[in-house]
Formats: structure tokens, sequence, C-alpha cells
């Protein structure tokens, strides 16, 4: 067998998601009254991003056998935390926090530009070190990840709620207008590129910048950690953890970094939906959507749920087919609450069609491993 | 070659190790030395496993000293074994199976570039390592998972030579080889012992030790019992050692008399280009063998009668009516009544974590119930019948199946599949990773299933074995029967011969000296 028909075989869950993406959004463009123009495909790129960072989010520690509960949870207390921190107000943002009366000030974040990009950092920052806390329960104290997830994601939520006991706050109008619109937008926003009116930069101006966003995540974070040996051990302990084990490797600390990356990657959703929305907002009904259309993306994108197999990209895939299928309900104009129902039935059909090779299945003992 | 002290590369003194209230190795002093093929025998349960272990770094040992090149050494995990040039091929694979093969290979210390991981090396890599062990068939990229057992053998020897072992451990590193791979791995062996590498061997084949070995060790119950140099005991002395007491003949005698009527009949079975025109004829009480080089289509041809299989074609009949079990439920109920032992015990013939006692009455519960509802005392029985039958060596039964011994876990299974009172017994290389003493049992209990009126399809990878128990054997390759042989055709130059769909017998030579321990 040619190496690339090795290859096509291996990834087959992936290159189907990606196929049946293509498909759909296709469909979706052709009947969208304003189809294939940069407004539709900014507004769903912005639409998609958060989504497809939590399904990144989750898939990491899915790789190592490990589901992780909390990922909307902590999405939504990073949200909230950016909401204080992204301000750029020009007198600058204080860290302090008022508890039970006392005040605990920890300085102050410089104003402008600077300020934005500290803040992200810390925003960040908190996502991973939360990650790593996951992490941290789960290979020290040796408890399952699905129950250790559970306890911390309601943590987060608790954070959350204490942070923002109602939505608000308040995001840099710029950063919002920079990062949820086109690249020409960017280019104007932040004074590059001639404003943006560069005439190279011209076939690009029209491509999301959320997109682009992603797209660098994807590149400059996955793409070098999955060639690391501690995210080639990621998908070892997943495949078979003694094994990993017995041939030396470092299980431990590879689990522990699963969780770390996972909790970087919902920080990312969380910063960028705070920015979307321009505010904070600790909503614990939207917390467990996201957790929960985490892991159908993953399933979508070609990952297994045993771990060891499959990638982040797949689950890129996997919540863009999700967000695709709601954007049909506006272009039909269903009724709301029919939306989970027929949300529902698609995810089952998208499922089905992974799962349909057990019907050529020739050995059926095939099928239990 | 350097020289240590008194010439020993390894020196193990006074090794202790308990388990529990189980002694696993009791007072032990064992050495090795470079550029040696060392041989460690024993019956399972003797202690080499444990011995390996601590060797390697798996467990620690609760008192004694670990000597390496002339430094006491304490390994705290594989790793640090590995690292010091210890590094050992165990029997439970370490390969993971959703990886690639040149992924696996290179798993530990993969060669980088800028700190990642650079592919295309551990391609090249992957590529020259399994050339040095003989297997450039084996594309790179394939996953563990789409590969035969006795391909991953071979990765993960060559997973081990990446390691540039100092010290090479084999523990069954050669039980589901075929014998082209077996000469391959030999050679192998031959030119790392010139390196200076020093090599200890387990094996359960004794033609493979004597073939190999240069010094062998044997171990019984925790203890070392004797070290010996190449030639110093004959073959019926290491086993009299082993097992300590004498053992007459190996195989039960097998009776003459005309060929019985088949119970068991296959017609043209064919199965999607892997097995095709088989037909072959299984009587009540007869033992027939399924011969021939690994992957030829035995373990397909032993899944298809056990409907494991969709698409099959031609027909089997049994008992003379004409039959399709369409899954293993159907196969193993009373109207068609086969059973199978399958290749892999540890997944597909043992839920491990559960009890001796779940895993012996699993397959027959339909036979222990009152109404919905178990019957706690028919259950009890059965267990204690099984447990009898084949004299299980268990503590409690309901301890979880993992704490057996090879051996105790194959009787477990095959225990298993005798409480459905099967007609048809189906064999997967059932004595594969056992030791000498329960093989033995094995060979017994077979025949006086046989005797009863059970008719058994055995394949087993070692000929030796199938010309010692069986009355008839299918030699297969390509997914077909090349030749059936039986009597005085059944000898081991004609199994190899027809092995290699070679029709006349040709010199028997091929180094397998092992047809004269049919009768150890």
């Amino acid at each position: 067998m040619s190496d690339i028909a090795i290859r096509v075989r291996q990834n087959f869950a992936f290159l189907t998601a990606v196929a049946l993406f293509f498909v759909v959004y296709l469909l979706y463009q052709l009947v969208h009254p304003k189809g294939f123009s940069s407004a539709v495909l900014v507004q769903n790129s912005d639409e998609v991003f958060t989504l497809a960072l939590v399904a990144m989010a989750q898939t990491v520690p899915v790789l190592a056998a490990g589901l992780d509960l909390s990922v909307g949870a902590l999405m939504t207390m990073v949200g909230c935390f950016a909401s204080y921190l992204l301000t750029g107000a020009p007198e600058g943002t204080p860290l302090a926090l008022d508890l039970a009366g006392f005040r605990i000030g920890l300085g102050t974040l410089p104003g402008g530009g600077t300020g934005i990009l500290f803040g992200a950092l810390i925003c960040l920052a908190i996502g991973a070190g939360c990650g790593l806390l996951n992490g941290a329960i789960v290979v020290y104290g040796r408890i399952q990840p699905i129950i250790a997830t559970l306890a911390t994601g309601a943590i987060f939520i608790g954070v959350a709620l204490f942070l923002r006991p109602q939505p608000g706050g308040k995001i840099n109008e710029d950063l919002n207008w920079a990062l949820t619109n086109s690249l020409g937008d960017f280019a104007s926003t932040v004074h590059i590129f001639n404003d943006g009116a560069a005439p190279w930069f011209a076939p690009f101006a029209g491509i999301p910048t959320s997109f682009v966003i992603l797209v660098l995540i994807l590149l400059l974070v996955w793409l070098p950690f999955s060639r690391t040996v501690t995210g080639r051990t990621i998908y070892a302990i997943g495949s078979a953890e003694g094994a990993a084990y017995m041939s030396g490797l470092d299980v431990k600390r590879a689990r522990v970094a699963a969780f770390a990356l996972g909790g970087f990657f919902a920080a990312c959703g969380g910063l960028f939906l705070a920015i979307q929305t321009s505010s904070g907002n600790a909503d614990i009904p939207q917390a467990g959507a996201y957790t929960l259309n985490s892991i159908a993306a993953v399933v979508i994108g070609g990952t297994s749920l045993l771990g060891g197999s499959g990638g982040v990209l797949g689950s890129v895939f996997g919540a863009m087919i999700l967000r695709v299928i709601s954007f049909f309900f506006r272009v039909f104009d269903i009724a709301p609450l029919l939306q989970p129902l027929f949300e529902g039935v698609i995810l089952l059909a998208a499922v089905s069609i992974g799962a349909a090779r057990v019907l050529r299945v020739k050995n059926t003992l095939e099928l239990f491993r | 070659m350097a020289d240590a002290p008194q010439g020993d590369f390894l020196v193990l003194s006074q090794i202790s190790k308990r388990y529990g209230g189980v002694r696993a190795l009791e007072n032990v002093d064992f050495s090795c030395d470079r550029g040696k093929i060392h041989a460690v025998l024993g019956e399972n349960g003797a202690g080499k496993s444990t011995l390996i272990k601590i060797i390697a770094g798996v467990v620690g040992p609760d008192s004694g000293a670990i000597v390496l090149e002339g430094r006491q050494r304490h390994f705290a995990n594989p790793a640090a074994a590995t690292t010091a040039g210890v590094v050992c091929i165990f029997q439970e694979l370490s390969l993971m199976p959703d990886l690639s093969v040149a992924d696996n290979i290179s798993i530990a210390s993969p060669p980088r570039r800028f700190g990642f991981i650079d592919a295309r090396a551990q391609r090249r890599r992957a590529e020259e390592l399994l050339a040095e062990a003989g297997c450039e068939d084996v594309n790179p990229l394939l996953r563990i998972r789409d590969l035969p057992l006795s391909r991953r053998q071979m990765v993960e020897i060559a997973k081990a030579l990446g390691q540039k072992p100092k010290l090479l451990i084999l523990d069954e590193a050669t039980s589901a080889l075929t014998s082209a791979d077996v000469e391959k791995v030999y050679g192998l062996l031959a030119r790392l012992k010139a390196r200076g590498v020093a090599i200890l061997y387990i094996s359960h084949r004794m033609h493979e030790v004597d073939a190999l070995a240069d010094r062998a060790s044997v171990f019984r119950n925790g203890r070392h019992i004797e070290t010996f140099d190449k030639g110093a005991r004959s073959t019926a002395e290491i086993v009299q050692l082993m097992i300590g007491r004498d053992i007459a003949t190996q195989y039960p005698p097998k009776p003459k008399r005309p060929r019985p009527q088949p119970a068991l009949k296959m017609l043209n079975l064919g199965w999607d280009n892997h097995l095709s025109g088989i037909s072959l004829e299984i009587g009540a009480g007869e033992i027939v063998g399924l011969g021939g080089l690994d992957g030829q289509g035995q373990k397909t041809l032993l899944l298809a009668l056990f409907g494991v299989l969709r698409g099959v074609t031609g027909s089997i009949t049994i008992d003379g009516r004409n039959t399709r079990p369409g899954s293993p439920g159907r196969a193993k109920s009373h109207d068609i009544g086969i059973a199978l032992v399958p290749e892999d015990r540890k997944t597909e013939g043992l839920m491990l974590p559960m009890s001796v006692a779940d895993n012996l009455t699993i397959a027959c519960l339909d036979a222990l119930t009152v109404g919905p509802f178990i019957d706690a005392r028919k259950e009890a029985k059965a267990i204690d019948e099984g447990v009898g039958r084949l004299q299980i060596k268990v503590g409690s039964t309901d301890d979880p199946v993992s704490t057996l011994s090879g051996g105790n876990q194959q009787k477990v299974v095959i225990a298993k599949w005798l409480m459905t009172h099967p007609r048809i017994i189906l064999l997967n290389d059932p004595t594969r990773g056992i030791d000498v003493g329960t093989k033995q049992e094995m060979y017994r209990l077979m025949r006086e299933l046989a005797d009863q009126g059970a008719a058994i399809l055995f394949y087993s990878t070692d000929y030796d074995e199938l010309i010692g128990c069986c009355d008839r054997v299918a030699v297969m390759y390509d997914g077909r029967i090349v030749r059936e042989l039986a009597g005085d055709d059944l000898n081991e130059t004609n199994i190899v011969a027809s092995s290699l769909n070679i029709v006349e017998p040709q010199a028997a030579g091929g180094g397998h000296p092992g047809r004269e321990k049919a009768n150890v």
C-alpha cells in the first residue's frame, strides 16, 4: 500500500469531517442572501472562534484518555477576568480585589495598548494555570479526570459568579473592533500597512481577523507542541499508558501538560468571547453548553474518546460543522424553541457518518478494538 | 571487551522480593557476562519475570544488591535502566497501538531538529532499525494496531535495538514469530553477541534454548537452582531441574483406530481474499492441527468457524446438518456447540479486572440461571468443577484473574469454554508463553477431551506440538490448505516444506533441531 493510501485510511474520520464541513458550508453560503461576502465570513468566523478554541481545549486531555468537564467553565471565568483587565483605560487598570470590606491591591496595569497586552497575558496565564491545577489534581491526586474537572469546573463558575454577579464590564472598543472584523479593519485600527490601504494588502483585507488568529494559534501553538516528546507522549498515554510508562516516557508530566494546554486554549476562547461581547458574563447554562458542544466537536472531528488518535484540527472542523448547523436556523427562520431538537437530530446524523464503517467491517472482532 | 571485576558484567547478590505473602524471589545470586547469550529457564511462577523486572527497574528488590559494570545501581524506573544500557523486550508488548511504527520505535528519544521531532529522520531511523532486525517489509507509517502479532514483536525488537543496549533482555520475545523471523532474530542475536552485548533470553521452547544459549540458569519457586554451560546438561535433565520431577513422555499417546465420522465438515470455505477453497473434516474424538507459517489464514479460519466474520462463503456442516454460526453467541449455543480459545487471552480471552469466578462462568451463564437471575449455588458448583478439572492454582476464586500467572490464566480461558460443554473446540495457539509443566497438562487435557468425543482443531506455531499432539495436520499457505499430513508423513520436514508450499520435501536442515525432542 502506498504512503498516501495509508495516510488517507488512518485519517478517514478527520477527512470525512473536513468534507462534511465544506459541503454544509457551501450549501449555507449558496442559500444565504448575502452569500460569499466578507461580512458573512466575518460574522461566521467570530461565532465559530470560541467554540473552536473550547473544542481544542477539550481535545488535548481527550487524546490522553481523559475528559475535561471544566473547559466551558474555565472559558467563562477567564472571560469575566478579561472584562476587568481589558478596559484599556488611559489612566490604567487597578489590580485590586474587594473582599468583605478589605481591599487587596496588587498594583496597577499601565494604560492603553500595553495595559491591554498585559491584561490578555494575565488572562491566558490564569487559564493555563487552572489547566495545570486540573492536571495536578488528576495526576498527583489520582482522581479520575471526569470527576476532578467536574469539581474544578464548579469552582471556576463560582469564581466567575463572584467576579460578575451580573453581566457587565467594559472592553476597549478599539480592541473589539480590531479583532471581530476583517483584516482591513484590523489594519486601519492599529495603523499598519498604510492603515490597511496598501495595494498589496487589498486581496487579504476581507479575511476575518478571528480566523487568522485561529490559524495562528494552530500553527504557532499546536503544530510545534504536537512535535515535541511531551506531545507525542500524550498520544502514547491515550493509546496504551502502561506501554508508554514501560518505554521510559514521562507520563505524569505529559498528562499535566495536556490539561495545562487545554486550559490555555480555553482561556483564548474566553478572552475572545469577552472581547466579542464587550463584557463578562458568568452564564452557567452557556458554560455547560460549551462543554457539551466541545465533546461533540471532538467526536465529529475524528478524535477517539478513548484517546490515542485524532487531533485538534479535526475538532476545529467539528466545531465549525456544529456552528454551521445553527447558521441554517437563521437563514430558514426556524423557531428558537425547535432548535435544540434539530441540533440533536443533526448531531446524531453527523456522528453516524463516522460510525458507518460498522456496516463495512467484515471481521466483527474489529468492532471491539 | 571491558573487564569488570571477575569478568562479570551484571551481578545480582542476595536479591529477595515478596508480593504480599507470596515469595517471588529468595536470596538469588545471579550474574551474566558480555558477549554471551544466557538463557533463563523455569516454569511460570518460578521467579523469572520478577528477576527481569528487578533488573529492568520495573520493581525494586526488597533486599540485595545489583552491580552493573562494577557499580552498584538502584533503578527507580524503566527509563533509568534504559539510560544505563539495560533494555528489555517484555512479554506484554510495550507498543502504543494508535501510534505509527516509526513513532513507536523512537518513542523514548526521537531524533529532533530545533527541539521538535524530525519526522523524516525518525522514519529513516525506523527503516534502518527494521532492516537491522530483519523486517524491512513493515512500512514505518503503519499503525501498530494494523499489524499482526508477529510483526509487532519484530517492531518491538527494532525498538529495543534503537536504545543501544549493553544488556538486552528478551522475555518470550519470539513466542509469536514465524520460523523465518525466528531465524532472523537468531542471526541478529549472534551479531549483538559478537559486539559484546550481554543477552538474557527467556523462552519456553527448548530447541531455541539449545540452539542459542551459551549458558543457562534454571529457576524454581523463586530460587536460583543451577547455572551451567552449553552442553553440560541434556534436555531431559534441564526439564527435570525446572519442574523438579521426572516426566516420562511429553505427549500423551495417540489412539490407533480408523478415522471417525466427521463432526465438523468444511466445504470450500472462503472469505474476503484471506481464505479460499478450505475443505477439511474433523472427526469426533480427533485432534486436527493447523500448521504453516504465521499469518497464512489459520487464525482467520478459526474466526470464520466461530461466527466472527461476515460474508463467509462455502458450507459448514456439523453432525451432518448444514450450519452457519452468525456470531459467537450462536456458535456456542447448544445446537452448534463450538468453543474458541482465542489468540490473545488478555484481550479476547479474559476480562482481566474481573474475578476468576466471574471469568469462569461468563460463557455459560445461561445454564446457571433460575428465571432471570443467576443461581448462586449452581454458579459456585460450576466454579468448583472448573477449578478442579484443570487444577487451576488460585488463592481465592474472588481474586481478579489478572493476579494469576500466564499458565493459570490460560487454564481459566479453557475451563470457561469447557463449561459450555462444546462438541467442537477451536484452539488458537493455546500454549504460547506457557511453561513446560502446564503445556503437558494441556496436551493431556486435549487428548482427554478428544477421547470423550470432542472434535478439536488446534492451531500452533510450534511444530513439535503439532507432531506430538495431532492425529492429522492441515498445513495452510496463503489462505488455502496445501497439504494434509497424517501417520508417518507427519514430521517436521514435511511440515516445513508444506509451510513454504514446496510439495517435494527438501533437505531437512533449515536450523530446526527439534525433531528428536518429540519424546523428551
